[in-house]
C-alpha cells in the first residue's frame, strides 16, 4: 500500500505529513517518559520483524499480493506510540533506502500504515482490557479482528486521500477495500502467529497485556 | 528467556525470512498497484527525490546479476539496518528523557 510520489497532491500530502509527524513527535514525547532498558532493542526487533515481514508478499488474487503492514503487531506489542514511531523508522528506511513510497508521500504512508492502525489497535486494545477476561483466546480473536481492521482503514484513508488528489473516490474505495479485505486476513494470522509466539516466551513484554493474568503466566 | 536472549532470537528469525525466503516472494503488484493500474492512475507515479540515488531500489542490492540474490542481500542488510534505526532512535530518546 506503499504510495509513490506522484499519486497525491501536494496539498493532500503535505496535510497527510503534518497529521503523522504530529502523531511520531506524541510518540517520542511518550517514549521519553516510559522507555526502559528492555524496551529499546525490543523496538529494534519489532522494526526488523516488520520490515523483513513486509518483504514476504504473499500472493491473493487474481495476480495481486499483500503483504504484512506491520502497525496492528507493533500496536499489541510496544503500545499504540512506540507503534507509530517504529513504523515511521520502517517507512522512512524503505523509501530512502530501497525507493519503496514516495518521499513527499511519505507522512501519508506513515499515516495510512502506521498511525491509524497503531491507534485503532490501540484503542481497541485499550477498550479490551476494560470488558474482556484475561483470556489468551479471546485476546487473540481481538488481535486478529484488530489487524484486518488496521489494514481496511489504512486502505480507506488511502482511497480519501487519491480522492481528494482527483481520482474519483467511486473508483478506487471499492476496489482498494475490496483487496485488502483479503490482504488483511494475511495481517491478522501473521500478527497472531507473532503475538502468540512472544506471548508463550515471554508474555511480560506485551504492551497490550502488561497488568493481566496474561502477562503473570510468563 | 533473558530480554537479551529473545531479541537476538526474533533478530536471527527476522534475519533469516528477509534474506533467505523473500527471494521466492509474489512478485505480483500489491493490492494498491493493482487499482492504479485497473483505473488508469500507474503511471502518475514517479520516483521522488533523491530516489534516483536510492542504494537498493526494488529491494535489490546493486551490481549483483541474479535477482535473487540481489534481493536476499538487501533483506539481510535492511533488516539490521532497520534494527539499527529503530534501536538507535530508542536510545536517543530515552537519552534525552533522561530515564534510567
Amino acid at each position: 500500500m506503499h504510495i509513490p510520489d506522484g499519486f497525491l497532491d501536494p496539498g493532500v500530502a503535505a496535510v497527510a505529513g503534518v497529521v503523522s509527524a504530529g502523531a511520531v513527535a506524541y510518540g517520542l514525547r511518550h517514549a521519553e517518559a516510559s522507555l526502559d532498558d528492555r524496551s529499546v532493542p525490543l523496538l529494534g526487533v519489532t522494526g526488523a520483524f516488520i520490515f523483513a515481514a513486509q518483504m514476504l508478499t504473499f500472493p491473493v488474487a487474481g495476480g495481486t499480493s499483500g503483504h504484512l503492514l506491520g502497525a496492528a503487531l507493533a500496536a499489541v506489542l510496544l503500545g499504540p506510540w512506540l507503534a507509530c514511531l517504529v513504523l515511521a523508522v520502517v517507512l522512512t528506511a524503505q523509501a530512502f533506502v530501497f525507493a519503496d513510497g514516495g518521499i513527499t508521500a511519505l507522512g501519508a504512508n506513515v499515516l495510512n500504515m502506521g498511525v491509524i492502525g497503531a491507534l485503532l489497535v490501540g484503542g481497541l486494545m485499550l477498550g479490551a482490557r476494560h470488558v474482556l477476561p484475561d483470556r489468551r483466546d479471546v485476546f487473540l480473536a481481538i488481535v486478529a479482528a484488530g489487524a484486518w481492521l488496521a489494514v481496511m482503514a489504512g486502505a480507506l484513508a488511502a482511497s480519501v486521500e487519491l480522492a481528494l488528489s482527483g481520482i474519483p473516490l467511486g473508483t478506487v474505495l471499492p476496489p482498494m477495500l475490496g483487496v485488502h479485505a483479503l490482504i488483511g486476513v494475511g495481517e491478522a494470522v501473521v500478527s497472531v502467529a507473532a503475538v502468540s509466539a512472544v506471548l508463550s516466551g515471554r508474555a511480560d513484554l506485551v504492551a497490550a497485556v502488561r497488568g493481566t493474568r496474561l502477562a503473570a503466566r510468563a | 528467556m533473558t530480554v537479551r536472549r529473545f531479541t537476538i532470537l526474533v533478530l536471527a528469525v527476522a534475519v533469516g525470512l528477509a534474506a533467505a525466503v523473500s527471494p521466492f516472494a509474489s512478485s505480483s503488484p500489491d493490492g494498491l498497484q493493482r487499482v492504479a493500474a485497473d483505473n488508469g492512475f500507474l503511471a502518475r507515479g514517479h520516483l521522488g527525490p533523491v530516489q534516483g540515488d536510492a542504494p537498493a531500489k526494488g529491494y535489490e542490492a546493486p551490481g549483483i546479476g541474479d535477482a535473487r540474490i540481489a534481493t536476499g542481500i538487501a533483506g539481510f542488510a535492511g533488516t539490521l539496518l532497520v534494527f539499527a534505526l529503530a534501536g538507535g532512535a530508542g536510545t536517543l530518546v530515552r537519552r534525552r528523557g533522561g530515564v534510567g
